[in-house]
């Protein structure tokens, strides 16, 4: 464990990664105690430009809303959100890519048709149309996101357990008779881990696009602020108004390029060998 | 012979995804909140009951799930997508009238993401630990991390507010009633936002790949070999290496298709641009489900064509390819 936090330390990208998370976890975590408030209560005159009242250091939005409450609190909604549709998707994909891995044969055919068929249908539109019939709501987007991102994990998982199940050790735990769900989950799993970690990193980081890309539709739950939200509704004052687009996407995408950063140094600390192929 | 074959067994793999995503389709226009009657009543201003089950009856609404399963499958076949009560079209003809620039946008953006990255990625390779090196592959980082409407949007406020260099929506200038080539060169003036914006996202995908495929097909024996018998770098670099590192690339490009489709939402949501994805964003603010789950159907087709031709420009690039799957 102290040979992987050295790797990866030594990787300057990850640690910029790091950093950056870092404030913007902790953002998240303060949010309700430096803008006590409710992100979406008025609070000022509309279109304050940044810098120019005290307190308001990102000014004010098209109904007088503190911009700087928005991101602090929006930073909560991205980093549940691509968390938590992560996990879901790990718990959809795991499963699937593991049987198809493990058993091959017929289960491998018809499992990966399946996944090869969510694969074909343009995501985004499919995550659109799944929020849409579920009504925008919290639990809607997570669903959405974590059903249109799951083939990767299973292709992943599958590719893994394709391998590792002809190694001897799990050979000779077949032979010993332990049942398939101990070999996949006591035996396999843990040794095909490093790779699922880095894909689940790069993962919430496109879950949090995709997050942001839905609210900006105005698919978002619409009790809760998010940085698309910010931007969708200040598109349309653009022109008089940068600030209240400009500074939600550099939230999103410090926090995407963060969470990238970390996947790749992840990558190169637990696969060295891949690392020097040079991504 | 064995292309052929092969050309005829994709085109049934794609017949049977096709078929796959009608059926699923159909379970989400099912799925789809209110009761398409109910909806169907309201437009007609009237709601009484008995109404409403004369409705049902009309439309086979009250017919078991396989029979109207049939009934959507027969009437597709027949380009009949539903009607849109909101719009007072049928959905098939207002796809139809948005298609062509949805393919203008997604084909200019696909073409241009393709070329862009392989050139940024071969500098890069060929460049490799130098500062273009470098430069190329933050730009990549920093462009992979960024929302595609932030891009958009911050394209306008750069191109067409601050400098005005190009228009920022629409697809032709309004009342300007160009003709010939000179409606052309404005459709390309509006067209240069959009499908750069569009395309930005991938070229950074495709960048990344092409300088990491490069790179490992440099290393193999046969470029050794190459460079032992005297070739220029350049002719390396461009009939040796490039020749076996694109292909990794074209087989992301058609995985990828389907992410550029669903990219177009969000650009012509921005751009104001006439396609499909700006007609599913309206349908979305109408909640009209018929047009939403069409153009779902209509742009999950397009992906599926977008797999074939890679396919086929696939077996133009690698002859060796297993003419057997």
């Amino acid at each position: 464990m102290n040979g992987f936090m050295k790797q990866f330390l030594r990787n300057k990208g990850a640690v910029a990664g790091l950093i950056l998370l870092s404030i913007v976890v902790i953002v998240a975590v303060i949010a309700p105690f430096i803008y006590p408030q409710s992100p979406w209560t008025m609070v000022q005159r509309p279109f304050q430009p940044p810098m120019e009242l005290d307190g308001f250091w990102f000014g004010t939005d098209v109904l007088g809303r503190d911009i700087g409450a928005g991101l602090a609190h929006g930073a909560r909604v991205s980093l549940i959100v691509g968390l938590v549709s992560t996990l879901v998707a790990l718990l959809i994909g795991l499963p699937i890519g593991a049987l198809a891995g493990y058993f091959g044969g017929i289960w491998d055919d018809i499992l990966m048709r399946f996944t090869e068929f969510f694969q074909t249908i343009p995501s985004f539109a499919l995550a659109i149309v799944i929020v849409a019939i579920l009504q925008p709501s919290l639990s809607g987007i997570v669903l959405a996101i974590s059903i249109v991102s799951w083939p990767p994990v299973a292709r992943l998982v599958r590719g893994e357990f394709l391998s590792l199940r002809s190694r001897e050790y799990v050979q000779a735990a077949i032979l010993s008779g332990l049942s398939p769900m101990n070999i996949i989950f006591r035996q396999i799993l843990p040794n095909a881990i490093s790779p699922i970690i880095v894909l689940a990193s790069l993962m919430v980081a496109s879950a949090i696009l995709l997050e942001s890309a839905l609210s900006f539709l105005g698919l978002g739950d619409p009790n809760v602020m998010s940085w698309g939200y910010m931007i969708g509704a200040g598109r349309t004052v653009l022109r008089q108004a940068w600030w209240i687009c400009v500074f939600p996407g550099l939230a999103i995408l410090f926090t995407v390029l963060a969470l990238n950063l970390i996947g790749e140094g992840l990558n190169d600390a637990l696969n060295p060998r891949l690392a020097r192929k040079g991504r | 012979m064995q292309t052929l074959r092969y050309i005829l067994m994709r085109l049934a793999k794609a017949a049977v995804i096709l078929f796959a995503i009608v059926i699923l389709n159909f379970c989400l226009i099912h799925a789809a909140p209110g009761d398409p009657a109910a909806v169907m009543a309201g437009e007609a201003g009237a709601s009484d009951e008995l109404f409403l089950q004369q409705l049902r009856e009309k439309f086979g609404l009250d017919q078991p799930f396989h029979v109207q399963l049939w009934k959507y499958v027969s009437g597709l076949l027949q380009l009949d997508m539903g009607y849109s009560y909101r719009q007072d079209a049928p959905v098939w003809d207002l796809i139809m009238d948005r298609l062509p620039a949805t393919l203008l946008l997604t084909g200019a953006a696909f073409l241009l993401s393709i070329l862009l990255g392989v050139v940024a990625g071969v500098m890069a390779a060929v460049r490799v630990g130098k500062w273009a090196d470098t430069a190329i592959t933050v730009a990549a980082l920093l462009l992979y991390a960024t929302p595609l409407f932030w891009v958009a949007l911050m394209a306008i406020l750069l191109f067409s507010v601050q400098l005005g260099w190009f228009p920022s929506y629409g697809m032709e200038s309004i009342g300007s009633e160009l003709t010939g080539l000179s409606y052309w060169l404005d459709v390309a003036h509006h067209l240069v936002l959009p499908a750069t914006t569009l395309g930005l996202f991938f070229t950074a995908i495709y960048t990344r790949m092409t300088r990491a495929s490069f790179l490992e097909t440099a290393a193999e024996d046969f470029v050794k070999t190459a460079r032992a018998k005297g070739l220029s770098e350049g002719k390396i670099a461009r009939r040796h290496i490039l020749r076996n590192a694109i292909l990794p690339v074209v087989t992301l490009a058609g995985l990828q298709a389907g992410q550029i489709v669903g990219g177009a939402v969000l650009t012509e949501t921005v751009f104001a641009w006439p396609g499909i994805g700006r007609l599913m964003f309206d349908a979305l603010l109408q909640r009209d489900y018929n047009v939403l789950l069409g153009v779902f159907l209509i742009s999950s087709a397009m992906v599926l064509l977008f797999n074939l031709i890679t396919d086929l420009i696939y077996l133009l690039v690698d002859p060796r390819i297993e003419l057997n799957t």
